[in-house]
Parts: C-alpha cells; sequence; structure tokens
C-alpha cells in the first residue's frame, strides 16, 4: 500500500508538470510501471498458462472447454431445449405482477450483460483475430454455445445459495454457493475453497476488470488524439471511478448504465451495416473462419493457435465458468433460482455468438489483415508472433481500423464507446471485486473502503503498463478463478439437476404458469 | 349491490381533486366502497447497477411505506373519516396498466383519476398516464380536470 501510494504521488506530481523533459521522465515512469508489473506478475501467468507437457496447448483452455462440454451433455443440451423459455422469462411471461419493483430477470441479465459487454468484444476479438486468424471466431462461437452451460450452472447456484440480510439486501456469487453447497452435500473444504475463490475474484477484478479496461482504454484515446503518457487516462479514469464508487456520485454509474446499452446497439448496428453494404462478403468470410478453424490458414500454432485464441478469447469475453456473472445475477426476484439460470445462458449467445461474431466479421471483411496472394495464407508480422496488419494495429485500433474502412468517421464513436464500455466494466468488476472482499475481510467501511482504494490505484498501473503483460496477468487472473470455480461445479451441479428436473417436470405439467397481462 | 370505486393518487392536488370528486359521487350510491391506489412507476425494463440490484428489495419495500403512510394513507382516513368504507393499496409498474389491474383484480366498476398536465417530450411522444388509462382500461374512467 505503501509503495501504491508512492506511485500515486509520484504520479500526481508529473501531472503538474509539462516541459518535455519531464515528458521525458514521464515516459520513463510507464516503462518502469510496465517492467515491475511484468516481473510480479510472471510467475501467477506462467502457470496459469503452462502447457500440456509435450505440446503448446495451455492446460486452462481444455479446463474451460471440458468444462462448458461436460455442462452441456449433463444438462442434456439445456442451452436449446430452454432458449424459448428464457426469452419468455427475460420477457417477464412468467413474473409475478405482485412482485413488480423487485429486480426484474431483464434487470438482473443487463446488469450481468453490461459487465461482460465490452472491451472484450472489441479489442480481445482483435486479438484473437489479429493471432488466431479468421479460424479463431469458429472457436469462440463454439465456446460461446457451451458456455451458455456453464453459464447456467453458476448463475442457478448463485440464486439458491446467496445471502438474504433482516434489511432485505443479498450477496451472492461462488464464494457463497462453495461454502453452502459444499456443507450441504457434506464434503469438506468448502470454505477454504471459498476463500481461494475470492482471492483470485480480487485479482481478477483487479487484472480482467480494471486494468485491461484502462489500457485499451488509453489505447483507443490515444489513437485518436495522438500518443501520451497512460497514467494521465489512469489518474483520469481512477478520479471518475472514486468519485463513483467511494464518493458514491452515484449519478455518473446510472448515466453510464443507461448510455452503455445504447452504445452497445450503435456498435452492434455499425457492424450490421458495414456487413450489409459488403454483403457479397459474408460468404467468404465464413469460408474463411471455416477453412482457418481446421487449417490455421498460415498462423502462429496453426489450427492449434486458432482454437487456442478462439477459446481463450471466448472465456474472457463472456467469462461463462468464471463465477462472475453468478454474482451479478444474484440479486434477481424469484421463487425458483433456475429460472435465472435459463436467463443466464442468454449472455454468452449475446456476448460471444452475436457480438464477437460481428466484430470478427467486421475485421476479416475490411481486409485488415495481410494475405499472402502466391498462397492465400495469411502473413506473419516481423516477430512471427501474430498476423501482419494494414497499419500494424492490433488490439483496440485493430477493430478501430477495421470499421473505419466502412464508416470513416466510426473511431470516434468507438472511442466513446470503449470508454464508456471500459468505465461501466470497471463499476460492474469493482462490485464483483467488493463482495469477494468483504467475503474474505468482512463488510466494515474500513474494509469496503481498502479495496476500493487498490481497485483505484490500479487503474493507474494498467493504464501505464503496454498490453503484453496486462491482457496476459487479466487472463490469467480471470481464469484462475475458473479454477476453483469449475472444480467446485463439477460437485455442485447434481443440486441443479434436481432443480433442472423438478422445474421441467412442473412446467410441463401445467403448475408453473404464465401470468397473464 | 356494492359498487366499488377505484381512485388513482399521485400525491398532487390532482389526485386530491380526483378523491374529493370520488366522496361526491359515492355519497350518491347506497353501497359503495372507494379503493385508494397509488402506482410507483417502474419498468423491469431499466437498467442498474449490480450494487442498485443488491439493494433493491430494500427500496422497494421503503417506496411502499413511503407512499402509504404519506399518500395512501391520509386518503384513507379522509374517506374514512368523511363516512366511507375506503381501502388503500400501492403497487409498483405502469400506473396506467397497474391501474387497470388494480381495478379488474377489485372487482371496480370504475376508475377516478385526475387530469395530469401533458407537457415534456416524453408525454408528447408517448401520452400521459392518463391518456393510456383512458385508451386501454377495461371498465369506465373518469378524469377529473
Amino acid at each position: 500500500m505503501k509503495n501504491m501510494s508512492k506511485l500515486w504521488l509520484a504520479s500526481a506530481l508529473t501531472a503538474v508538470a509539462s516541459s518535455p523533459a519531464m515528458a521525458q521522465e514521464a515516459m520513463s515512469l510507464d516503462q518502469r510501471v510496465n517492467e515491475t508489473f511484468a516481473n510480479l506478475t510472471g510467475p501467477f501467468v506462467s502457470l496459469i498458462f503452462a502447457p500440456f507437457p509435450g505440446t503448446s496447448f495451455p492446460w486452462i483452455v481444455m479446463w474451460l472447454v471440458v468444462a462448458a462440454s461436460i455442462f452441456t451433455i449433463y444438462f442434456g443440451f439445456v442451452q436449446f431445449r430452454f432458449f424459448r423459455h428464457s426469452i419468455q422469462l427475460v420477457k417477464g411471461d412468467y413474473s409475478d405482477p405482485n412482485d413488480a419493483g423487485e429486480v426484474s430477470h431483464f434487470q438482473a441479465l443487463a446488469t450481468a450483460l453490461s459487465g461482460t459487454v465490452g472491451l472484450g468484444n472489441i479489442a480481445g476479438v482483435a486479438v484473437a483475430v489479429g493471432i488466431g486468424g479468421p479460424g479463431a471466431t469458429f472457436w469462440m462461437i463454439l465456446a460461446g454455445l457451451l458456455g451458455m452451460a456453464s453459464k447456467f450452472t453458476e448463475c442457478t447456484l448463485g440464486v439458491k445459495y446467496r445471502n438474504e440480510y433482516p434489511d432485505g439486501t443479498v450477496s451472492g456469487g461462488p464464494m457463497y454457493y462453495i461454502s453452502k453447497g459444499f456443507k450441504e452435500l457434506g464434503l469438506p473444504g468448502g470454505k477454504i475453497l471459498a476463500v481461494l475463490f475470492s482471492v483470485f475474484c480480487i485479482l481478477g477484478a483487479l487484472g480482467g476488470g480494471n486494468m485491461f479496461q484502462a489500457n485499451q482504454a488509453h489505447a483507443q484515446i490515444s489513437s485518436i488524439v495522438g500518443d501520451y503518457p497512460g497514467w494521465i487516462t489512469g489518474i483520469i479514469f481512477a478520479g471518475i471511478v472514486f468519485a463513483v464508487i467511494v464518493g458514491g456520485i452515484k449519478s455518473i454509474a446510472n448515466v453510464t448504465e443507461k448510455v452503455v446499452p445504447f452504445m452497445g446497439i450503435m456498435y452492434v448496428g455499425a457492424a450490421l451495416i458495414i456487413l450489409l453494404v459488403n454483403f457479397d462478403m459474408i460468404g467468404w468470410a465464413f469460408g474463411q473462419i471455416f477453412a482457418g478453424a481446421f487449417t490455421g490458414l498460415g498462423v502462429a500454432g496453426g489450427m492449434v493457435g486458432a482454437l487456442i485464441q478462439g477459446f481463450k478469447r471466448a472465456a474472457f469475453s463472456n467469462e461463462a465458468g468464471v463465477g462472475s456473472a453468478a454474482i451479478a445475477h444474484s440479486a434477481v426476484k424469484t421463487k425458483e433460482p433456475i429460472t435465472e439460470g435459463f436467463v443466464s445462458l442468454l449472455e454468452p449467445l449475446i456476448d460471444t455468438v452475436v457480438i464477437c461474431t460481428m466484430t470478427a466479421l467486421v475485421i476479416i471483411i475490411s481486409q485488415q489483415l495481410i494475405v499472402d496472394e502466391a498462397t492465400g495464407n495469411y502473413m506473419l508480422n516481423e516477430a512471427g508472433t501474430a498476423i501482419a496488419t494494414v497499419d500494424g494495429n492490433s488490439g483496440v485500433a485493430l477493430t478501430s481500423a477495421a470499421f473505419a474502412s466502412g464508416i470513416s468517421w466510426f473511431p470516434y464513436i468507438l472511442a466513446i464507446a470503449v470508454v464508456l464500455f471500459a468505465f461501466s466494466t470497471m463499476i460492474s468488476w469493482s462490485y464483483y471485486g467488493l463482495k469477494a472482499w468483504t467475503y474474505l475481510f468482512g463488510e466494515s467501511k474500513t474494509s469496503e473502503l481498502v479495496f476500493k482504494v487498490i481497485f483505484c490505484v490500479f487503474i493507474v498501473i494498467g493504464a501505464a503498463a503496454s498490453l503484453g503483460p496486462v491482457i496476459d496477468f487479466s487472463d490469467a487472473a480471470i481464469f484462475a478463478m475458473a479454477v476453483v470455480n469449475i472444480f467446485c461445479l463439477y460437485f455442485l451441479m447434481k443440486l441443479v439437476k434436481s432443480e433442472l428436473g423438478s422445474y421441467a417436470a412442473r412446467l410441463q405439467s401445467g403448475e408453473i404458469k404464465k401470468f397473464t397481462h | 349491490m356494492t359498487v366499488k370505486i377505484v381512485i388513482g393518487l399521485d400525491g398532487t392536488d390532482t389526485g386530491e381533486r380526483a378523491l374529493s370528486y370520488a366522496k361526491d359521487l359515492a355519497s350518491k350510491i347506497d353501497a359503495c366502497e372507494l379503493l385508494a391506489a397509488y402506482v410507483i412507476e417502474w419498468s423491469p425494463f431499466t437498467f442498474q447497477t449490480a450494487e442498485e440490484n443488491e439493494k433493491r428489495h430494500k427500496r422497494r419495500e421503503e417506496e411502499i411505506a413511503l407512499a402509504t403512510s404519506r399518500i395512501v394513507d391520509p386518503a384513507v382516513k379522509a374517506l374514512t373519516d368523511a363516512g366511507f368504507k375506503a381501502t388503500g393499496i400501492v403497487r409498483h409498474g405502469d400506473v396506467a396498466e397497474t391501474l387497470n389491474r388494480i381495478t379488474v383484480e377489485a372487482g371496480g366498476s370504475q376508475i377516478i383519476v385526475g387530469r395530469t398536465s401533458a407537457d415534456g417530450f416524453t408525454k408528447r411522444i408517448f401520452g400521459s398516464s392518463t391518456q393510456n388509462l383512458v385508451m386501454h382500461a377495461d371498465v369506465p374512467v373518469t378524469v377529473v380536470g
């Protein structure tokens, strides 16, 4: 904490100065932050992304996909069987009018989505397609479809085992269902695993839910206004987030929560316009996606490279199996926990199968990725780590360039969207992180304040560090949550299965009826 | 047979006018019950933060308690003091839709509401709650000017 305070002080002092000498020093501050950060997080990242012996396939990717596949089979393809019912639940067809004023299924879904729809859909997809080629999109969609079952499992448990306090407030999430569920089943170690999950959730909140957002928001802003030190963006963002989560200025969060969905609709709308204008190329783009999925089309790592990137970015984007959504969904008003599971399975569909695919198609169709005319394969950059792009762009800059090729002024809208998405995701994750923090350290004001200050400090570090170490740490922290969460879901999934069986029978018998509106 | 009349309150002077008109009307009917209803405007399709969701149930209870003590209870007291049989109800939802549902559920034969001053962009486009109620109610609606 002491060192972080020093960093804040140093950053604030430097912000006042504007001479070239000071600017040069500021650049070196960015570099120092980057270097220190990369050194500190290196071992953790290496452990999470360790490959299977003798292969280059990270075990964590297999962990997520195998889990999603097992949940899909175990629940009899619940994401397809109950898809229509999920839509009916979100529409409120099964909501008791006497519960009006409580958190609706739609509101719980929208809140969870505002935490997941964001930079993962814009920058993350660009990273996946930039490294894994168009084929990564195929694996991303597949991971999204399978991930619907993971989300269903964790969100049902999130509501079933949430804490409801006497004053009517609620707290839920994996830490609660792990400890309570294990106790119910008579299994040992629930409390320890819940604590471990909470630790990783805090790291995930600081990584993917914070640093990655700050980093990519800075990248987007500097691509519009010109390069400048990242810590400046970091301090501005940290100041606003601080005002909201510590200062309690709800109006900023409220405005963001209302504007973000419209930015999301605008983003999808712009992507649709570009796709419609290039209608004749959609078939070709899907051809590239399918061909790339199984051949790699010359990308680093070939087919496996495309698969790893697709799965990784899908998991990072929709967070299925990570456990974060279970925290967001647990506030819903329902007598049937499983209904929230049905609603939550729409999240990976909207986030990954629809929005991420739109981004990928725009990048592919805009032909930002350079193809070797002679072989038809994609050309690699000088380092051989990613596909060469027209202007050497990667991450959010690649998406921005792709959209600009269709709508020249769209990068300005995208810059606003990125900043708002980043902000909204940070607010959501500050809540997830806080819930994990208070689970560990209690719900006192001081304890909450300590976490909130740490959260804001990491915004500055995230904006100042370069993309590589930030994205590695963000991925590692988010996936570490999934390690504990999925391990526990294997033990707890039978509880969900009995809920599913009972609910499906009552739905079929007509005991569970629609409310007429 | 008892006639049941629902009065839509809104906590303003227009609601008061609706209340006094209902009193006049009820005094002319032999067996009449009055139901003073207040609907807190709410939609299940809004966007909220996770923190708001966490505290939503508590807020809802507070909103209902406040509306009951400030608007509905005084109205019911005024009616019972005047010798009428009256009850009160507070609900969340779309004002027009919910007032209509309350009336249908209670077996009400008509709704009395105050005229709202229709200004502002939203009301020009979508109409006021009173307009919507008049257009869609299942029972006769009296709008008091």
